[in-house]
């Protein structure tokens, strides 16, 4: 089994009409014993940027300490928020800093840029930034996850229906994956609010 | 026989109880006595920015002085861009003046001019330059004004405060324009930094304050200001002002920082 498949997970991020949702399985497992049913894979850098991670779990969390240190250091320097593609490109440093002896962890990041207009991308463990207009998706279930994604995903739409897209798109990818699911977690966000919400899903 | 690196090292291991006639000789309290072998180590091994009694950095006044012998120099920020010129006097009419560039630009939209040593002004914007594409590299965005200015900044003041080396001898003055505007800061020997409405240093500095201090609104537009930039600079030349001997870099909200080596290829022949 693959470093990568080591703890599962499934990550993905969609655009909508002036928004962005990003979403989350909840599994934590150790090969093929689940181990906790509320691990958290998607974090805030800051009001208007999300950073979803997923693969081997201790180091989802040690580069999620390690990027809001830098933000944080940025924030302090700078005097602001750092947008998204700026954001995405210090990730994609700080990973390949590590080229050859990389974090085991996929990133997806989605944030509201200057206007507010929603940016995604993705990329890969040593930092090769894939960005995209619809939706990115990353994690064991990655394959599910973009047929599912292909298929229901329409251009602009407005919060709720991307809210119930990307909840359907996420929660029958990870039917497909053993090691992932137990449980999904969905950011929905636009320029006025951020609405987090867990899904109910089959617990196995 | 140990070099002391640090002033404090020196006094922690200086000897106490010196009774020996030679011990008045001793130049300061820093120095070992003459005739010892550490006597000539010491001379060059501590940091030349050692506090003096009145609580000054005497090397980074001697610095200001260097700076302050320098030709004139000034920077003027308009609502619309920023200015900065200087003075260009060769040292001979033999040399080749289209060689000699004393702007010089530090990104796309950022450029300096000093006073004082040119040498050491050509360091700090390699090292500057350096910089900004270092940020670059990490967050594929332009470096902003500010923080370019910081990092040049500590470069100076790293030097105030190591062994064995000696403080620039320039002052610098940034210009650029990025997404908070136009913006003109002057960076010291010393590595403090201010933001300026309009600034000048070298030979002339006080007449040329107190002209730009008259002259200067806080509505001007750019080409006001170059206008006001070269007026200034003629208050102080000393012997006939031409476009050949003066040198102008402007940056405007294009973001694109120019510099005409003859003020005269601005199109601003000004007699």
């Amino acid at each position: 089994m693959s470093i990568f498949e080591y703890n599962g997970s499934a990550v993905v991020a969609m655009v909508g009409k002036n928004c962005f949702a990003i979403a989350s399985d909840r599994r934590l497992g150790v090969n093929l014993q689940t181990i906790a049913t509320d691990f958290q894979r998607i974090f805030k850098i800051h009001d208007k940027l999300y950073i979803g991670l997923s693969g081997l779990a201790t180091d989802v969390q040690t580069l999620y300490q390690r990027l809001v240190f830098r933000h944080k250091l940025y924030q302090l320097r700078e005097e602001r928020d750092m947008k998204p593609q700026t954001f995405a490109s210090l990730v994609s440093a700080v990973l390949y800093e590590k080229r050859f002896g990389p974090y085991f962890c996929m990133p997806v990041i989605a944030g509201l840029g200057e206007d507010d207009v929603p940016f995604i991308c993705t990329m890969d463990c040593i930092g090769a930034k894939e960005l995209a207009k619809d939706f990115v998706v990353s994690g064991t279930a990655s394959e599910s996850l973009y047929g599912a994604c292909e298929s229901m995903y329409k251009p602009n739409m407005e919060p709720e229906e991307l809210f119930e897209t990307i909840s359907q798109a996420l929660l029958s990818s990870v039917d497909r994956d053993c090691l992932s699911g137990w449980g999904g977690h969905v950011l929905l966000v636009t320029p006025t609010e951020v609405q987090e919400r867990t899904l109910k899903s089959r617990m196995d | 026989a140990q070099g002391f690196t640090l002033p404090f090292e020196a006094a922690f291991s200086f000897p106490q109880t010196d009774c020996s006639p030679f011990a008045s000789l001793a130049v300061s309290p820093l120095q070992p006595a003459i005739g010892t072998p550490e006597m000539g180590d010491s001379q060059y091994s501590f940091s030349l920015t050692t506090f003096s009694p009145t609580g000054k950095l005497v090397q980074i006044e001697h610095a200001l002085t260097a700076v302050g012998s320098g030709q004139t120099s000034l920077g003027i920020k308009a609502a619309n861009g920023v200015v900065i010129a200087t003075e260009k006097k060769l040292p001979s009419i033999l040399v080749d003046e289209t060689s000699v560039q004393k702007i010089q630009l530090m990104t796309t939209n950022i450029g300096v001019v000093y006073s004082g040593m040119g040498p050491d002004s050509r360091v700090l914007v390699r090292k500057s330059r350096k910089q900004a594409q270092q940020y670059f590299r990490l967050y594929k965005e332009p470096i902003p004004v500010t923080q370019l200015v910081r990092e040049t900044a500590a470069v100076m003041q790293e030097f105030t405060q190591s062994g064995g080396v000696r403080p620039f001898g320039v002052s610098l003055l940034v210009a650029g324009y990025d997404d908070n505007g136009p913006q003109l800061y002057q960076v010291d020997p010393s590595g403090s930094y201010f933001s300026w409405k309009a600034s000048a240093m070298g030979k002339n500095v006080s007449n040329a304050k107190t002209f730009l201090e008259k002259r200067y609104t806080d509505d001007m537009e750019l080409d006001d200001a170059v206008h006001t930039a070269i007026l200034t600079l003629k208050e102080g030349f000393q012997g006939q002002i031409s476009g050949k001997n003066i040198e102008i870099g402007i940056v405007g909200a294009d973001r694109k920082f120019r510099y005409y080596i003859e003020a005269i290829a601005y199109g601003l022949w000004l007699n």
